[in-house]
């Protein structure tokens, strides 16, 4: 690209801020559209520094240029870019110093969602940074984290006070340039989290984000950033939902894992967009890049359980570059109605002696489409590298459709590479077994989906493996047929 | 004084627009042990399976009374709740879910319906222990997943295990015996008679009057082309084994 820095300082200082807002009592939003004055408007509105402008501008540069990927296996209509308003906040409030100062609607939200932040506090080991619409509005265990050194903060907040760090990370493992969505988030990011892990630091406590989309027709594109360096360890919980809504909803977030030399990053979502309703309307479009970069004998595990969205794309990735180092990716993907998930991961092996563990788990109700792709490449340094691979289906209609799409790309004979796959539909025999012994029809669907995708659901920590099952649960109520 | 438990009528029933059972009659007291007899394909597991309520048979003709209340068009686990269980001639298996959650979930879900408080896990980590002695299932197998990778004799054993701890009123047993080595089989018998009493009944379906040298019936009944052809005492059995069912099919005066 032909951009400089210079050239945009430039334009800067030759073009006023000419940007109107739509402010109500609830929330700033920009106009709807994307161009270069609306980047301006975000960056200037997140009071950046120029070089995060920059790096703005000039994603957005190339996004145009872009098209939509039309590979996956999934049919939606395109979002229209420029019918979408690109950033909204919460109204400014004084910084919240514990979470009883956090919006009491806020607060009911949570609540039914399950996940109340009173259940949250009693759960000593958690700390929670709530996203809503686009900004943080309250983070809470901060102190006893920065006593280690651990920072933990939403991105805007780290490119203004740790801009060095962001600096160095930010587009290493997912490069602006990487596809249509992860340069349009480049572009338009509107925040998410950031979390730096010290040299030895293991982070005592489960650090989580719950995002959530509440204004109607407002695009999400969350960036996270995650460091942790040498031989340091975090364990990272994701999780979001959304309020029903009539119409679609765009969400392209970006997840970079930077797992430096020996260092452990455990990385684990729970999904749960509004999917659309029984008839397939409405729904989020849920686009994510997901990627971590393991250094020498690190660790990198995705775990998730993606129940939401009318259209899901994501395949959370780990690039094993140092030598010995391991990427996991444990996935449970339920689709109901006329949902529709096309999603993976991909394992590159550079480093000799890398190991990657995928188990993905899909499960296909109503007539809905669950597609499993992933890629495992094995790159001509990597020597005596290993994959195993499982894939597996459960179909709970006839109308519903499982696929997999395994892509193996070995350039060293010394590495072993293993996939097995597996379809079976939900037994009516099992169903009966279980009714005999007086467990209803129900029931017996979240025991057997649940013993079905227990292998993943071991992986994630212990409450949110509870609230994975009650998900499960209902987003299969009444699926069998 | 007898009570009666359950009281078949008439009962005929269809699967694929196949008729299967043929107006078959049937009469149960409590206390009371019955075989049930029959050639390969007579309806024995139909039988037992439109019992349980299995939604794929269609019950066409009769009424099956069970304790004082018609049940024919009772949810499976509504018949399950007030009594009823069924020993699987083929087990399924249930990966991932262990047994000692399984049933768990089964008790809770019957106290559930009766509005009793769910069981503490003392008390039935408890009455785990006990059941499952008074069968012989292997310790292992209790925080296995449901049948899973479980032998023939296992899975059987695992049934009735199940039987022990949910303490029905009726048990039907649909070939509980094959399968088993003869071990297995005093095991397996010695539990249910332990599990016997004068409030409930038991129904074994069996090929073989070997397990009817264990499990002592009070009936024999034997089950032809979706009828019950005819009914006697153990002797029947006997007289069965020496014979075979041809001689029955030939038989002018059953
Ligand atoms: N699911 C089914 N579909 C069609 N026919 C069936 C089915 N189940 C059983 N049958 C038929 O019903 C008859 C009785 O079977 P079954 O009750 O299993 O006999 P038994 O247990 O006495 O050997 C057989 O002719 C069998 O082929
Ligand atoms: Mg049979």
């Amino acid at each position: 690209m032909s951009y400089t820095e210079k050239e945009l300082k430039e334009e800067l200082n030759n073009k006023s801020y000419e940007f109107g807002f739509v402010t109500d009592i609830e929330s700033e939003k920009a106009p709807i559209g994307l161009n270069e004055d609306i980047i301006k408007l975000i960056s200037s509105k997140k009071n950046e520094p120029q070089w995060m402008l920059a790096y703005r501008l000039e994603a957005f540069r190339v996004w145009q240029k872009m098209s939509e990927p039309n590979w996956a296996h999934v049919k939606y209509t395109k979002p229209d870019f420029q019918n979408i308003s690109y950033y909204a906040a919460p109204k400014k409030k004084k910084e919240l110093k514990s979470l009883d100062e956090v919006d009491p609607e806020l607060l009911r939200t949570m609540e039914k969602l399950g996940i109340s932040i009173e259940e949250q506090k009693k759960l000593s080991g958690v700390a929670v940074d709530f996203v809503m619409d686009s900004v943080s509005v309250a983070t809470s265990f901060k102190e006893k984290l920065s006593e280690l050194g651990i920072i933990f903060c939403s991105f805007s907040e780290a490119v203004n006070n740790h801009p060095d760090l962001v600096k160095k990370y930010m587009g290493t493992v997912v490069p602006h340039t990487d596809n249509y969505y992860s340069a349009l988030n480049s572009a338009v990011f509107s925040d998410g989290s950031f979390c730096y892990i010290p040299k030895g630091v293991r982070c005592p406590m489960e650090l989580s984000t719950y995002f959530r989309i509440n204004e109607s027709g407002t695009g999400q594109f969350e960036r996270t950033l995650l460091i942790a360096d040498e031989s340091s360890y975090v364990s990272y919980l994701e999780g979001c939902t959304a309020p029903q809504r009539d119409e679609n909803q765009l969400h392209a977030a970006v997840v970079e894992l930077i797992a430096l030399d020996k260092a452990e990053i455990k990385y684990s979502t729970v999904q749960n967009w509004y999917p659309g309703d029984a008839k397939g309307k409405g729904g989020v479009y849920n686009f994510v890049t997901k990627r971590g970069i393991c250094g020498y004998r690190s660790k990198i595990s995705w775990t998730q359980v993606e129940t939401g969205s009318a259209v899901t794309w994501k395949y959370p990735s780990c690039i094993l570059k140092g030598d010995h180092s391991i990427g996991e990716f444990y996935s449970v993907a339920v689709t109901n109605n006329f949902q529709q998930a096309d999603t993976g991961t991909k394992m590159i092996h550079i480093g000799k002696n890398t190991k990657s563990t995928i188990i993905s788990k899909g499960i296909s109700a109503g007539k809905s489409q669950n597609s499993y792709r992933g890629l495992v490449k094995i790159g001509k340094g990597a020597k005596n590298s290993r994959n195993f691979s499982q894939c597996d289906s459960l179909l709970m209609t006839d109308q519903c459709g499982a696929h997999t799409f395994p892509y193996i790309e070995c350039e060293n004979p010394t590495a072993t590479v293993e996939h097995e796959a597996t379809t079976s539909k939900i037994g009516e025999d099992q169903l009966f077994y279980c009714m005999q012994r007086g467990i209803s029809e129900e029931k017996a669907i979240s025991l057997i989906v649940n013993g079905y995708a227990k292998e993943v659901l071991n992986k994630l920590p212990m409450e949110f493996a509870v609230e994975a099952q009650k998900l499960l649960e209902i987003s299969l109520e009444g699926s069998v047929g | 004084m007898s009570e009666l438990l359950i009281e078949i009528k008439d009962l005929e029933c269809n699967i694929d627009n196949q008729k299967i059972l043929q107006g078959l009659n049937l009469k149960i007291n409590k206390g009371e042990v019955h075989a049930i007899m029959g050639p390969n394909g007579s309806g024995k597991s139909t039988l037992s399976s439109v019992l349980a309520g299995n939604d794929n048979y269609e019950v066409t003709n009769g009424s099956i009374n069970f304790l004082g209340e018609e049940i024919s068009e009772m949810s499976p686990e509504e018949r399950s709740w007030k009594g009823m269980f069924l020993a699987f001639q083929y087990p399924v298996e249930i990966p991932g879910v262990s047994n000692i959650n399984f049933l768990r979930t089964a008790l809770n879900e019957r106290n559930k319906y009766f509005g009793i408080d769910s069981i503490p896990a003392k008390d039935f980590l408890k009455m785990v222990a006990e059941k499952s002695e008074l069968v012989g299932l292997n310790n292992k197998l209790k925080n296995r997943s449901v049948n899973e990778g479980f032998s023939g004799g296992e899975k059987k054993r695992n049934e009735i295990f199940q039987m022990a701890m949910l303490d029905p009123k009726l048990s039907i047993l649909d070939e509980t015996d094959s399968g088993l080595d003869i071990d297995a089989l005093k095991i397996v018998a010695n539990g249910v008679n332990k599990l016997k009493s004068s409030e409930n009944a038991t129904v074994v379906i069996t090929h073989y009057q070997r397990l009817l040298d264990y499990i002592v019936p009070d009936f024999v009944h034997v089950l032809h082309e979706g009828k019950i052809i005819k009914s006697g005492d153990k002797s029947l059995a006997l007289e069965l084994e020496k014979k075979g069912y041809d001689w029955l099919k030939n038989d002018e005066n059953i």
